[in-house]
């Protein structure tokens, strides 16, 4: 019995992990845009390059803020979590 | 130029020993006391012992012990390269060294403005720390920026002084700028919090997720190679070959480039929130009228 009970608390954490990098979605598109308007810029004005680059790689950072917080709930999940459920489990069963 | 008299050459050697000395205790740390695994994984600071403290044991780690190598390193550097700039000695790294305090106050002073001028030294420590930090894996030790506590450490001094720089016209101006539409108060607050939690998450994600990516590469890798060469005979079906080549230019983009890149975005960010957060306009009129008045 105890070790199907960790194993679907293995299980459901990977599938957590899984789940939560769903997220990565938006950061990618968004960054693509970003990067996109920004060869759009260097293209219309190469003088502005260094200006351009530095500036989308900020805007850049601040946008993968949302796909890194999916990440660090990820690594919780997978590395983290798994042990401490478990001695939950063992504690309560006693 | 002048010739260097010996005294001058021993200091400087003695400097250059003093440089590579707190690394090379930490590397030889690590292989002293990290147990020897099969294959590769991924883990967490070690810890080294812990010290009883009243509230809580203070576990000390490899990360806190590796970030000050990386100090005492970056300390001794600093003093190599200015070495007799005093002196009238004239040596190529003076120009170095003069070219990193130059660039550093071009930056602050274009991001921030003038009056934040005296900010330059404390940005420069911070790109250096965290660049140092990030290329600490180069010598295959632990980085001490993919653990959160240290980077959140440093989150919590930017935090300090960005609420520092906003309480300069007094407390009663601090909180009014929450209450800009009084019903966006309690939004402002929540990101006025987010702040240093987004800061060390994005520093320490970005460092954390290239490692585990490429260890997860190169196992992944070196499981392929004992699937095509594991029918050769002998220590060769042992040996990963696809294992090189890949990994090496994944440690490119996210040893290097990578850590480069987030000092960067944190020291721009600390000038942006510092600069951003500080009402000066108001607090110059304050200060003209405290003159008028004296």
């Amino acid at each position: 019995m105890l070790e199907i009970a960790v194993g679907i608390i293995l299980g459901c954490c990977a599938l957590g992990a899984g789940a939560a990098m769903i997220a990565g979605i938006g950061p990618g598109i968004g960054e693509g845009n970003a990067v996109a308007k920004a060869c759009e810029a260097i293209g219309r004005q190469p003088e502005s390059k260094g200006d351009v680059t530095s500036t989308m790689l900020m805007g850049c950072a601040i946008a993968e803020t949302t796909g890194l917080y999916a990440l660090v709930i990820a690594i919780l999940l997978l590395f983290v979590a798994p042990g401490r459920f478990i001695d939950i489990l063992i504690s309560t069963i006693g | 130029m002048n010739k260097m008299s010996r005294r001058f050459k021993i200091i400087d050697i003695l400097l250059i020993i003093l440089m590579v000395l707190p690394l090379l205790s930490c590397i030889v740390l690590k292989v002293v006391t990290t147990p020897l695994k099969e294959g590769i994984v991924i883990s967490g600071a070690a810890i080294f012992f812990t010290i009883k403290m009243p509230f809580q044991d203070w576990p000390v780690t490899e990360s806190q012990i590796n970030s000050l190598a990386v100090m005492l390193s970056i300390l001794f550097l600093c003093l190599y390269l200015t070495h007799g700039i005093k002196d009238g000695v004239w040596l190529k790294r003076h120009h170095f060294a003069e070219i990193i305090v130059e660039m550093c106050k071009k930056l602050v002073s274009g991001n921030m403005g003038d009056y934040f001028i005296s900010f330059a030294p404390f940005i420069a420590a911070i790109i250096g720390l965290s660049a140092f930090s990030s290329l600490v894996t180069l010598c295959g030790l632990y980085p001490p920026t993919s653990d959160l506590n240290v980077v959140a450490g440093w989150a919590i001094l930017v935090f300090i002084l960005i609420t520092y720089y906003k309480m300069k016209c007094g407390p009663v101006e601090y909180v009014k700028s929450f209450a800009n539409p009084v019903l966006m108060a309690p939004l402002n607050v929540i990101s006025e919090i987010a702040t240093p939690i987004s800061m060390a998450f994005r520093h320490y994600g970005n460092v954390l997720s290239g490692s585990v990516i490429s260890v997860l590469v190169a196992s992944a890798l070196g499981g392929l190679s004992k699937m095509v060469f594991g029918f050769l005979p002998g220590f060769l079906g042992d040996i990963p070959f696809l294992q090189a080549g890949l990994p090496a230019i994944l440690s490119i983009y996210f040893d290097i480039f990578s850590g480069c890149l987030q000092a960067y975005i944190f020291a721009m960010l600390t000038m942006m929130y510092v600069s951003g957060g500080f009402p000066y306009e108001l607090y110059m009129q304050r200060k003209k009228q405290k003159n008028c008045d004296i």
